[in-house]
């Protein structure tokens, strides 16, 4: 049996509606010490109003350099079943879709080797396997690839990418995010489990702007998908929504960013300036069984998002406006600029720097004429407005 | 033994996912039409083919036990012949083409601990990380303050209040945001105030000198030699308690448990709809760590996002209402103090300077 903790604080949170964490933690250690040192040195922090964790050290699997997060606590004399307590990231399955088989079977292997607590998921989209010594990593990583799981990413590497669920599930995927997840996944396997770049890099793959999945602010490459040709409109499900009692001026026509829809209240028909809109979803979002994307879909390549740690956040920018994702020479030639632009990151950029950092210090034109990419008008919010222009001069004068 | 005679697999890449998915979402797989909400927590998805799917989106506290996983397999196989995901905001979703098992997975999750909501306009699970559970520069836990949160704000999960338009809240315990919520209507940041302590006995031993001086932000780290030792120096002025340096560097802590606790952030998003995406903005620079109920966070997200239910127009995100009635407007409604924290000094801070003579005069007497 194990030690009996008092835990008054945490005792606490099992009260309430919303599901409780602590709850969890105690059902897992009714049969597993490390949950229950887990539980202890947790209750010890909510009195102390500190953590007790250190840095990790270099943990992990033999011939991978990622997907484990090493972690030992600072007081291991007083918690010694979590004096060592590193975390697992295993590689979702596209769209986090499971059977119950599946789910179980990671279960089981998690009973043997680990504390039995998880994360799902953690927020780059692996599932997280939290807390097992050092001895159980090799173990762990083999059972599981015995049943089909490997590990995610961590540090310098090409970050396990996640997607929204897509086609799988969403009328307005505007191209299969889990096939080409998956793609992605399996073309960067050796970049995802051997970190070699300046620093992380994460790609996200949403259907819609609507960006279920935060690409646009949390990846260096998101993949949004749009279309380019007109919203499909059934007239006959836009009077049903004004016969409901929907406000079609005010809360779709007035709410549209490019001020291109109509709407006639006798006839009870949505007019749409295809020409000026801009795809931002709202329309759609408001009407979804009236108004749905149109046929001839694709996806906007953004680059460069990242949270504050260290120039600042950012969001990414246009780096290729359209492309058709169904058609694998594009997507190929997709490939081909983003290994163009990790060479060239690899070579030129900083420790720890990431890519949307990097664009930055050395400028948006400059890092696209070295990848060779054309500047256009869609990449900016608005040319420039200061006239500190470095002219480039001709070399052969001298 | 058998373990030793097995073949080592490595790069196998994740599981392909089509053997998880359920055969109606393989059948009408890009052939969706159309989704409904059905009830609070339920939505149907209806294919070209007419087929339907309902999906059951139930709470989590996303720190799962194998226990729990299994009882979420036992309830898929009950009813969803074995078919459930789990959601970008840590949900889980169980998969039925059965409109009466919907209702009869919505009860039995709910009587198991796992209620169901958070579809459409209103609050859904905190995206967050791991705080006092496992991380070592967390300035706060995350787990206890998203349940005392979400405890709070429940009846905005299960459809029992309505609100403009969507809300998401996101929690990350350090700047490092492993949550990413830098783009969230509510963002819950977990802040260190005091500059990191130095241990010059161990500094060079641990930690790689130049790399920790090009790790601050603001250039305040410069090496130093200190009683004889290679160490460095912090120029306390220029520090603006990031931990950047304590990530590259073990041996200079800043976590401090008077000096850790939360700040506020609002009107965040990523989707475009309507308005570009857009950073979350400083709401309340610092409330104290109080476990284990964080009462004053909880009252300070409670009023975000009432103020914002009572005022914004439908559909309008947090961020877009702000936009159209003036910050003055926020911090009036919301009585938060604007302090000398709230004006940017960092790169750019010039652009987020109100360039403008327009402005609503607070407060308007009628």
């Amino acid at each position: 049996m194990p030690k009996e903790y008092k835990t008054p604080k945490l005792d606490d949170l099992e009260k309430g509606p919303w599901p409780s964490f602590v709850k969890e933690i105690k059902q897992a250690a009714k049969n597993n010490e490390m949950s229950n040192d887990l539980l202890a040195v947790l209750e010890r922090s909510y009195d102390e109003r500190i953590g007790h964790w250190k840095h990790g050290g270099i943990v992990g699997v033999m011939g991978y350099g990622g997907g484990v997060i090493g972690r030992y606590i600072d007081i291991p004399d007083e918690y010694p079943n979590i004096s060592h307590f590193h975390t697992m990231r295993i590689n979702q399955p596209a769209g986090w879709f499971y059977t119950s088989e599946a789910l179980r079977s990671i279960c089981d292997i998690w009973e043997k080797h680990g504390s039995g607590l998880t994360n799902m998921h953690g927020s780059t989209g692996d599932i997280v396997l939290l807390g097992t010594t050092t001895d159980e990593l090799e173990p762990t990583f083999q059972d599981l690839a015995h049943v089909g799981f490997d590990l995610g990413g961590s540090g310098s590497d090409v970050r396990t990418p996640s997607c929204c669920v897509g086609e799988a599930r969403c009328e307005w995927a505007c191209y299969d995010t889990m096939g080409v997840c998956y793609e992605t996944t399996m073309r960067y396997q050796d970049e995802l489990h051997r970190p070699a770049f300046p620093y992380k890099w994460k790609f996200k793959f949403a259907g819609c702007p609507n960006d279920c999945v935060a690409a646009k602010a949390r990846a260096d490459i998101s993949v949004v998908g749009t279309w380019r040709d007109a919203i499909k409109v059934d007239d006959a499900e836009v009077a049903t929504y004004y016969d409901n009692g929907m406000d079609i001026f005010n809360d779709v026509v007035l709410n549209c960013p490019a001020r291109c829809m109509k709407f006639d209240h006798e006839s009870k028909k949505l007019e749409i300036n295809n020409a000026d809109c801009r795809r931002c979803m709202h329309c759609i979002n408001a009407m979804p069984k009236a108004l749905r994307p149109g046929d001839d879909k694709g996806a906007t390549i953004l680059i460069g998002a990242k949270a504050p740690i260290i120039e600042g956040a950012l969001l990414s920018s246009v780096l290729i406006p359209f492309l058709k994702m169904e058609d694998e020479e594009e997507r190929e030639a997709w490939y081909d600029i983003m290994e163009e632009i990790q060479d060239i990151w690899c070579e030129e950029g900083k420790n720890r720097e990431r890519i949307g950092e990097f664009i930055q210090r050395v400028g948006m034109a400059n890092f696209l004429e070295a990848v060779g990419v054309e500047p256009i008008p869609e990449m900016v919010a608005y040319p420039r407005d200061n006239p500190y222009i470095f002219f480039e001069q001709d070399e052969e004068e001298e | 033994m058998a373990e030793a005679q097995r073949e080592r697999l490595t790069d196998i890449g994740p599981p392909h996912y089509e053997k998880y998915l359920p055969p109606v979402v393989k059948k009408n797989y890009g052939q969706w039409k159309y989704h409904e909400l059905v009830e609070p927590g339920v939505m149907v998805h209806v294919a070209e083919s007419g087929d339907e799917l309902y999906s059951v989106r139930c709470a989590s506290p996303r720190l799962l036990s194998i226990q729990t996983i299994r009882k979420f397999a036992d309830l898929a196989d009950k009813y969803c012949d074995g078919h459930l995901r789990f959601t970008s905001r840590h949900n889980v979703e169980f998969l039925t083409t059965k409109k009466e098992n919907a209702a009869k997975i919505k009860k039995e999750a709910g009587e198991m601990g796992f209620p169901a909501g958070g579809i459409g306009h209103g609050i859904t699970s905190i995206v967050h990380t791991q705080g006092w559970v496992h991380c070592h520069s967390a300035a706060t836990d995350a787990s206890g303050v998203v349940k005392a949160v979400m405890d709070d704000l429940f009846e905005y999960f299960n459809g029992e209040k309505q609100v403009p338009g969507k809300c998401r809240i996101a929690l990350a315990c350090c700047l490092n945001m492993c949550g990413a919520v830098h783009c969230s209507d509510i963002a819950i940041l977990g802040v260190h105030t005091k500059p990191p302590r130095i241990s010059h006995e161990n500094l060079n031993k641990m930690c790689e000198i130049p790399l920790v001086s090009a790790s601050c932000p603001t250039a305040a780290i410069r090496p130093a030699t200190v009683d004889g030792k290679a160490s460095v120096e912090v120029i306390e002025e220029q520090c603006m308690f990031c931990a950047n340096c304590f990530t590259v560097c073990p041996a200079m802590p800043l976590a401090d448990p008077d000096a850790d606790g939360i700040s506020i952030w609002v009107g965040g998003k990523v989707s475009d709809a309507r308005s570009k995406p857009m950073f979350s903005k400083l709401a309340v620079p610092f409330i104290p760590n109080n476990p284990p109920r964080w009462p004053e966070t909880i009252a300070a997200v409670r009023k975000i996002v009432e103020v914002w239910a009572d005022n914004a127009r439908p559909y309008e995100r947090v961020g877009e209402w702000i936009e159209r009635v003036g910050w003055p407007r926020f911090f009036r409604l919301t009585g938060f103090e604007f302090q000398k924290e709230h004006v940017d000094d960092f790169k750019y801070a010039g652009l987020s300077y109100n360039r403008s003579a327009q402005l609503t005069h607070e407060p308007w007497e009628e």
